[in-house]
């Protein structure tokens, strides 16, 4: 027996019990790990949304001190067949075919012309990048001051210098006379400017990733560049540029802190998208719990149903 | 030429020009494009410049019609977003002047003074933004250390039923806020958590865990398990080669992590308007509802924006590189 194996023996006998006392097994390392998460949200988000499916039954108000009646779809049935609810779903879908559709041209172009870099192009772009981290009710306050018919930079630099004849975006109104749906393109304004810039992040990342060889390729073969755009960028980007898509009509739906930074729905109901009538459902002066959780389940419906809807044709997409 | 053939070029070459971009006509597009986009970025980036503007102007350079383009700084804004104020009455007003002349009134006193009054103490901003500064912060502290455990243990381990368990987290960030808005609210009545920093904390937590596992499972994936095995091997306990091996290599990922989920916490707006009243509300709804008493105080609505402002351009600035992932929760990568 040599010195060197007396030592090994040594420290692994010194080596050893330790392990045992201090080391948990993988097992409970894993459920330590992840139980802390899954625990919170279960309780924050499943729960939650299972009892909200059960306030969306009955007939109950947060603020009266009576417990929930089942009236089973009573409440479903009654949104369903009230015309004001059928508009402000109008008026959501309005502003998310306008807002998206713009969102998705407009920064589809912006990620073309950002895509070569140039001296200081990092910076510019990172610029560009700036307006969507902004808390979107400051700059819902803000945009309102922007469109202040008398002191306002909005008329100001479009040149209106008469406040009697210029536009009240948020008003809706032009020289005095309503515009239907002017503010509602108002507020679609400021969602453009806000989120342009992430469309055009997520389609800058695709452009990106498209391999030099196939536009080399088109080149050698004498390919227009119009038709490398439709045959090459067009189809290599499409997967990331739905995603943007469905990224921004999930937020379209869900819109909220914008509106009610800048109009608040108002003038009378023109801008009053589903996210906001919920909150005056469920909270402001109305407190009709029960049908605001019918309402806020309806919504949740129309959501996961537009996913699945592009999910699918991504997919198709991605098979082609 | 026969110098290239003995030396090779002169500068190491890093990037190959595609052989469709050396024209000269070609080459005239290109600044013409640098131009364009520049030009754009301004244009985009006028109403933050309009912003930062409105934060310095009095109050009545705000509401000049037409609106003021050179116009003389003043903190104004500022002064009227920290404090609370009030009219001097006719015989304080000289002994303030005095004061003011001798160089007894801070800064902020005497700028009050111009206007005609007197500070009287901090406004409710003040406490409103330390409730956001605490809630964004505790709140982000909570989600990254519980993110990066169960982004480790999905990454490394083989849970079960990994896929769903993955997909039922990320669901949970896709909810309107409206829609879980009412039963929390209940809830939280229920716990007495309603209008209490705990339970704000405990929401934004919650908000943002979902990001910070999904990104950061995606970091630790990078992270090759061969260092982590030696060191097992080695005899490390997992937590000792947790701390040691993946942590460090692992920070960058949470440094990103971490402000992605500072800015949305730092930001919200729904849950603390419908969740909060008086004691844990934070800046944001504030800023909305931010009333003086002779209309709309601008240029402090302005100053609080571009407080709230600077902070988030000069983090976009930093994590520009991982910008993409954050905005799309880690499933899009560079």
């Amino acid at each position: 027996m040599t010195a060197i194996s007396q030592a090994q023996k040594e420290s692994t006998g010194q080596v050893q019990p330790r392990r045992q006392r201090r080391e948990l097994s993988d097992r409970a390392i894993l459920n330590l790990f992840i139980w802390p998460t899954l625990i919170l949200l279960i309780a924050w988000n499943l729960f939650p949304l299972i009892y909200s499916l059960f306030l969306s039954f009955t007939d109950y108000s947060a603020i009266a001190n009576k417990a929930p009646t089942w009236v089973g779809f009573q409440n479903y049935a009654d949104i369903l067949s009230d015309p004001q609810m059928w508009k402000y779903f109008a008026t959501t879908g309005r502003y998310a075919l306008v807002t998206v559709g713009m969102q998705t041209i407009l920064g589809f172009s912006l990620a073309v012309l950002v895509q070569e870099k140039f001296k200081g192009s990092g910076l510019v772009t990172t610029l560009i990048l700036v307006p969507m981290m902004l808390s979107p009710v400051v700059v819902g306050m803000f945009w309102k001051l922007m469109y202040n018919p008398s002191f306002g930079y909005f008329n100001f630099l479009l040149g209106f210098r008469n406040p009697s004849t210029a536009p009240e975006m948020l008003a809706g109104r032009f020289a005095g006379q309503p515009v239907p749906n002017l503010a509602l393109w108002a507020v679609a304004l400021v969602d453009i400017w806000m989120w342009t810039p992430f469309v055009m992040l997520l389609v800058l990342s695709g452009l990106k990733a498209i391999p030099d060889y196939l536009y080399e390729a088109a080149v050698i073969d004498r390919a227009s560049s119009w038709f490398q755009f439709w045959r090459i960028t067009v189809p290599q980007v499409m997967p990331l540029l739905m995603i943007a898509i469905l990224f921004r009509t999930i937020e379209a739906f869900k819109s909220f802190d914008l509106v009610m930074g800048l109009t608040g729905g108002g003038p009378g109901d023109q801008t009053e998208l589903i996210a906001v009538n919920l909150y005056r459902q469920a909270f402001l002066g109305q407190w009709r719990t029960g049908r605001a959780s019918a309402l806020a389940y309806i919504i949740l419906i129309v959501i996961i149903a537009i996913s699945n809807l592009y999910i699918r044709y991504l997919n198709q997409a991605k098979e082609d | 030429m026969s110098d290239f053939y003995e030396t090779g070029p002169s500068k190491p070459v890093t990037e190959s020009i595609r052989v469709d971009k050396v024209s000269p006509r070609s080459r005239r597009i290109h600044s013409l494009r640098a131009i364009v986009v520049i030009a754009l970025a301004i244009f985009l980036l006028i109403p933050i410049f309009i912003m930062a503007m409105t934060a310095f102007k009095t109050r009545s350079d705000v509401v000049s019609s037409p609106p003021k383009t050179v116009f003389e700084p003043t903190l104004e804004g500022f002064v009227f977003l920290f404090t609370e104020r009030a009219i001097i009455t006719p015989g304080r007003i000289t002994k303030l002047q005095e004061a003011a002349e001798s160089g007894d009134l801070g800064l902020f006193d005497r700028i009050a003074l111009k206007s005609g009054q007197e500070i009287t103490g901090p406004s409710d901003y003040v406490t409103r933004l330390k409730n956001s500064l605490i809630i964004a912060g505790v709140s982000t502290l909570l989600s990254v250390i519980l993110g990066f455990f169960a982004a480790y243990a999905f990454s490394r381990f083989n849970v079960p039923g990994k896929d769903d368990l993955m997909f039922f987290i990320l669901s949970t960030r896709m909810l309107p806020a409206v829609v879980v808005t009412i039963p929390l609210f209940l809830m939280y009545r229920q716990l007495g958590l309603h209008d209490t920093h705990i339970g704000m904390i405990l929401l934004y937590t919650v908000f943002n865990l979902s990001l910070a596992v999904w990104l950061l499972k995606g970091f630790i994936d990078e992270i090759p398990t061969e260092y982590e095995e030696a060191a097992l091997v080695d005899g490390y306990t997992r937590m000792q080669a947790i701390r040691k091996i993946v942590l460090p290599q692992a920070m960058t990922g949470i440094a990103a992590t971490a402000v992605f989920c500072l800015i949305f916490a730092w930001n919200e707006y729904a849950f603390a308007l419908m969740l909060t009243s008086n004691t844990a509300r934070t800046a944001p709804p504030s800023i909305a509802t931010m009333l003086g008493r002779g209309g709309i105080e601008w240029s402090a609505i302005a100053a609080g924006s571009l407080g709230f402002l600077i902070p988030v351009v000069i983090v976009v600035f930093l994590l520009r590189d991982y910008l993409l992932r954050g905005v799309t929760f880690g499933a899009v990568r560079k």
